[in-house]
């Protein structure tokens, strides 16, 4: 295999004040392999590839581009030298269809010649293996649907040097070994390729080195053959760390939460989530596996008095005193079910239920990103005490707790919130909703983007409060995790539910499965 | 790699660094803050010295004295300025609760407009059948509902259907323009005269009292009690942190339980209120009548006190100052050196220019290209 040098960073340093994203990073990217960059959240992996991009321009060091010393100050720069980045959130119009997505803003003749740009967008699938059609709208495609476009748009851009972004994140697995499939034509096609994702296996899986970044510096690079998830993780942390998930089986559950027939349409009455039921259970931690946007955020939101919900839901949630033994008609026992629906969030607290809710979009419904972190630790307090003034007193001391126990990095706690890296943040709210002394927890995407250090941390605290009897919902998009964290799952799929699985019959490929299942229903009807 | 150093240093790496690198600071302290701000207005002195000297031919030194001269040359226009600010800052202090709620009411001007038509009502009617200090408190209160019902209209259109507050707030000032003709029309003195002129000129019914002998005393206090309720209102209260959150985050606001409706109104109620009040201090405690300039833009110019200030009540009392400070003296120098306008205008832009401009570099650090050849660093190193 050709191994000529594709990409070579030298001494690359990136500075964002005090903070030092990359210092002295020395790297290399050669043609025809995959090459896997690794490291903790803020360890300065997205800032390196940015400014390969020409989104950041480097403080210091120097950028070879097959051998020529470059310099990218934009992103028209890296175009020109064949560089193409496929970003974590992607950039594409709704509206258009993936061929204009694919020529936006190309520079050519004045008529848009619609069939021959169809017709290379053909080829350049045909050779890689992309499935693609060039007349769909952005708006009536999947995730990784919309995935493929990112990708071919840079191809066609006559891009040999391609940077995926946290590609796998939002896929299933078997869209995930598609990609990889695509990835590997690509390779062998003499592109280089950079992934950077967070999940090991696939880096074993997929690539052929391994770079590894610490707090910005360079550690090393090793041959994907020469080492394994365990070695991988203590050069990223610095440190021996244990990769398994502590979670002792569940022992004595109680009902909760029992979910009847719950439907959630939107504001144009597309149903979101369509007659689902199910029942989370004291004591155990009940994963929700799906696609992104198959009704988890409908459903955790219904649950928590966001959500208007469709006549003949019922959320009932049962309190302490409620006994499961009791014959179905004691209205004695009745009174200790009390049904969410058409109740605010207010409401439910005001009802003594302790709901905790840790929501994917953490700085904006989890979070006030302009308040520090005493203001934010009153979100859930604030209208406690008489008077009309605030006590900031005891959300100060919580703030504290909180930066100590979980060991939060952070200036002080009268720091703005959205100063913090993503696990910090994390942890600060995971923090504020344990304190509530919940008896439901609810978490959506709790480790997204978060590193292995943080992750096993907030996986900890969740088994923690199972333990304590506290019903824990997690939903999650890591299947092995949810697999080693879960007690059960259940599979949303489309906004039905298409499964629920315990954790001694689950397995990642049936869950994948039922992840896709009522889709393809769909499409065959 | 031994090639790529010779093409280092040449054309690639010197020319087409970026000029200017800007970079957002991480954190400033107060005094290089200060220090910037004051180095903005060294230079808006310096740069407007530079204008008037190359321009109208006089001594920079000796304008500047004269604006200060305008604003605070004699004991009654000092008393005259203060009495604007304080009106100025009532405006900004009213302003402040919806502008940190993220909700853009630039009606003001109306706001002022319909509590000082109110105002003016109670002087007309009720003057003379009620005691001074009832009668105050009268107008006072019914200043507030006026300007209360102006804000909230388009508060809980907001709150309902959604609609853009900016325009809303907007076509209300239009409203109480047309209102204020109206009412002019109708109270219109001496007929023909298309003016109210002055209310109660000889009973002084419904003037604001001297007070420690001052004639706007009560201005000051009237708006400075206000200002210090506002500040512990929005930093300690209950209400004030709910108004922050609704701001930030809508969602945020309705996954802690608060009622985002209720708050829009309730807050535009209180904006509103307090713009009233300034309409009551505009046609009782100074002017002493309404017409359709009782709120002559001051409205509009509060905005950019309560934006300079971050919403800081203590900090608007500065910056009203300010730019009373700069109108004050303007007039004065277009009169005495038989300026016309424009010049005390470029004065004034090139300040607010400066002083604005400075925030950017509190927030941000601009730092140039290095030295050619420099710019090329380590890659070469260890050619």
């Amino acid at each position: 295999m050709e191994t000529t040098s594709a990409v070579l960073m030298k001494q690359v340093t990136k500075r964002f004040g005090e903070v030092i994203a990359n210092d002295g990073v020395d790297l290399e990217l050669r043609r025809g392999e995959i090459l896997s960059l690794l490291g903790e959240n803020g360890s300065g992996k997205t800032t390196l590839m940015n400014m390969l991009s020409g989104i950041y321009f480097p403080d210091g060091g120097q950028i070879y581009v097959n051998g020529q010393a470059v310099s990218i100050c934009c992103p028209r720069d890296a175009f020109d030298l064949g560089i193409g980045m496929i970003h974590q959130h992607f950039k594409l119009v709704d509206v258009f269809t993936a061929a204009e997505n694919i020529v936006l803003g190309l520079t050519g003749e004045g008529k848009l010649d619609r069939k021959a740009i169809a017709a290379k967008v053909k080829d350049i699938a045909d050779k890689y293996g992309f499935d693609i059609d060039p007349n769909q709208k952005i708006y009536d495609m999947s995730v990784s649907q919309k995935q493929t476009v990112e990708i071919v748009k840079v191809l066609y851009r006559g891009a040999d040097i391609l940077i995926l972004d946290e590609p796998t994140a939002v896929l299933t697995p078997q869209e995930t070994d598609k990609l990889f499939a695509v990835m590997r034509n690509m390779k062998a096609d003499g592109k280089a390729l950079v992934i950077i994702t967070h999940k090991l296996h696939e880096v074993m899986d997929v690539s052929d080195r391994v770079a590894v970044l610490r707090k910005g510096k360079f550690i090393g690079d090793v041959s994907t053959c020469d080492t394994d998830p365990q070695k991988l993780t203590d050069m990223m942390v610095g440190r021996a760390v244990e990769l398994n998930i502590d979670c002792p089986k569940a022992g004595q559950t109680t009902e909760r939460i029992e979910i009847q027939h719950l439907t959630v349409k939107d504001k144009d009455g597309v149903p979101r989530l369509s007659d689902v039921s199910f029942t989370a259970r004291g004591g155990e931690i009940l994963g929700i596996a799906g696609i992104a946007g198959s009704g988890q955020k409908q459903l955790l939101e219904a649950i928590a008095g966001l959500q208007l919900c469709e006549p003949g839901s019922h959320i009932l949630y049962k309190d302490e005193n409620w006994n499961p033994d009791a014959p179905a008609d004691d209205p004695e026992n009745a009174k200790h079910v009390h049904d969410l629906i058409g109740k605010s969030p207010l409401d439910i607290m005001k009802m003594g239920v302790a709901l905790s809710f840790v929501p994917e979009d953490r700085l904006g419904m989890g979070l006030v990103a302009n308040m520090d972190l005493t203001d934010n630790m009153l979100l859930r307090s604030y209208l406690s005490g008489r008077g009309v003034f605030a006590d900031r007193k005891k959300p100060k001391k919580l703030a504290e707790t909180v930066v100590d126990e979980l060991e939060v990095v952070t200036p002080s706690v009268a720091t703005q919130i959205r100063k913090l890296s993503g696990g910090n943040v994390q942890k600060v709210l995971v923090g504020r909703e344990i304190a509530m002394n919940p008896t439901v927890l609810m978490s959506a995407y709790a480790v997204r983007g978060l590193d292995i250090n943080t992750s096993y941390t907030i996986y900890n605290l969740m088994t923690e409060q199972k333990l304590k009897g506290v019903a824990v919902i997690y939903v999650g998009e890591d299947l092995d995790v949810l697999l080693e964290l879960c007690d059960r799952i259940v599979v949303l799929c489309g906004g039905q539910v298409s499964g629920v699985v315990s954790r001694e019959e689950a397995t990642k490929e049936g869950i994948g499965l039922l992840m896709t299942q009522f889709r393809k229903e769909g499409a065959a009807s | 790699m031994s090639k790529p150093e010779t093409a280092c240093g040449t054309s690639a790496c010197s020319t087409s660094e970026p000029l200017i690198h800007i970079s957002k600071r991480v954190g400033i302290s107060r005094k290089k803050s200060w220090l910037i701000r004051g180095a903005a207005l060294v230079l808006a002195l310096v740069l407007s010295g530079l204008i008037i000297f190359s321009i109208v031919h006089l001594n920079p030194l000796k304008v500047y004295e004269a604006m200060f001269q305008g604003a605070f040359g004699t004991t009654r226009r000092s008393w005259v300025t203060i009495r604007d600010a304080m009106m100025m800052l009532c405006i900004a202090v009213g302003l402040a609760p919806a502008f940190k709620m993220r909700f853009w009411n630039i009606g003001a001007e109306g706001q002022i407009l319909v509590g000082g038509i109110a105002t003016a009502a109670c002087m007309i009617y009720l003057g003379g059948s009620l005691p001074t200090p009832a009668l105050l408190l009268v107008m006072l209160v019914v200043s507030m509902v006026a300007g209360g019902v102006w804000g909230l209209i388009p508060g809980v259109f907001k709150a309902r259907w959604g609609t853009n507050e900016t325009l809303f707030t907007l076509m209300m000032n239009y409203v109480a323009i047309q209102l204020t003709s109206f009412a002019v029309s109708k109270w219109e003195n001496p007929a023909g005269s298309n003016s109210v002129g002055v209310i109660n000129q000889l009973t002084k019914d419904g003037w604001f009292p001297s007070v420690f002998g001052q004639a706007y005393m009560l201005n000051v206090i009237i708006v400075l009690v206000i200002a210090v309720l506002m500040y512990s209102y929005l930093k300690y209260s209950k209400q004030g942190y709910e108004i922050a959150v609704v701001g930030d985050s809508e969602n945020t606001a309705r996954y802690a339980g608060i009622n985002v409706r209720k708050v829009y109104i309730r807050t535009m109620l209180l904006s509103g209120a307090i713009c009233g009040v300034a309409g009551f201090l505009a046609v009782s405690g100074s002017s002493h009548t309404i017409s359709t300039s009782t709120a002559g833009g001051r409205g509009f110019t509060a905005i950019i006190v309560a934006w300079l200030s971050k919403f800081n009540t203590f900090v608007m009392i500065l910056f009203s100052f300010l730019l009373l400070f700069l109108e004050k003296g303007a007039v004065e120098i277009a009169s005495r050196y038989n300026l016309n306008n424009f010049v005390s205008d470029i004065i004034t832009g090139i300040l607010l220019f400066c002083i604005l401009g400075s925030e950017f570099f509190i927030s941000y650090k601009v730092s140039f290209r290095r030295k050619r050849g420099a710019s090329c660093p380590v890659g070469r190193a260890d050619a």
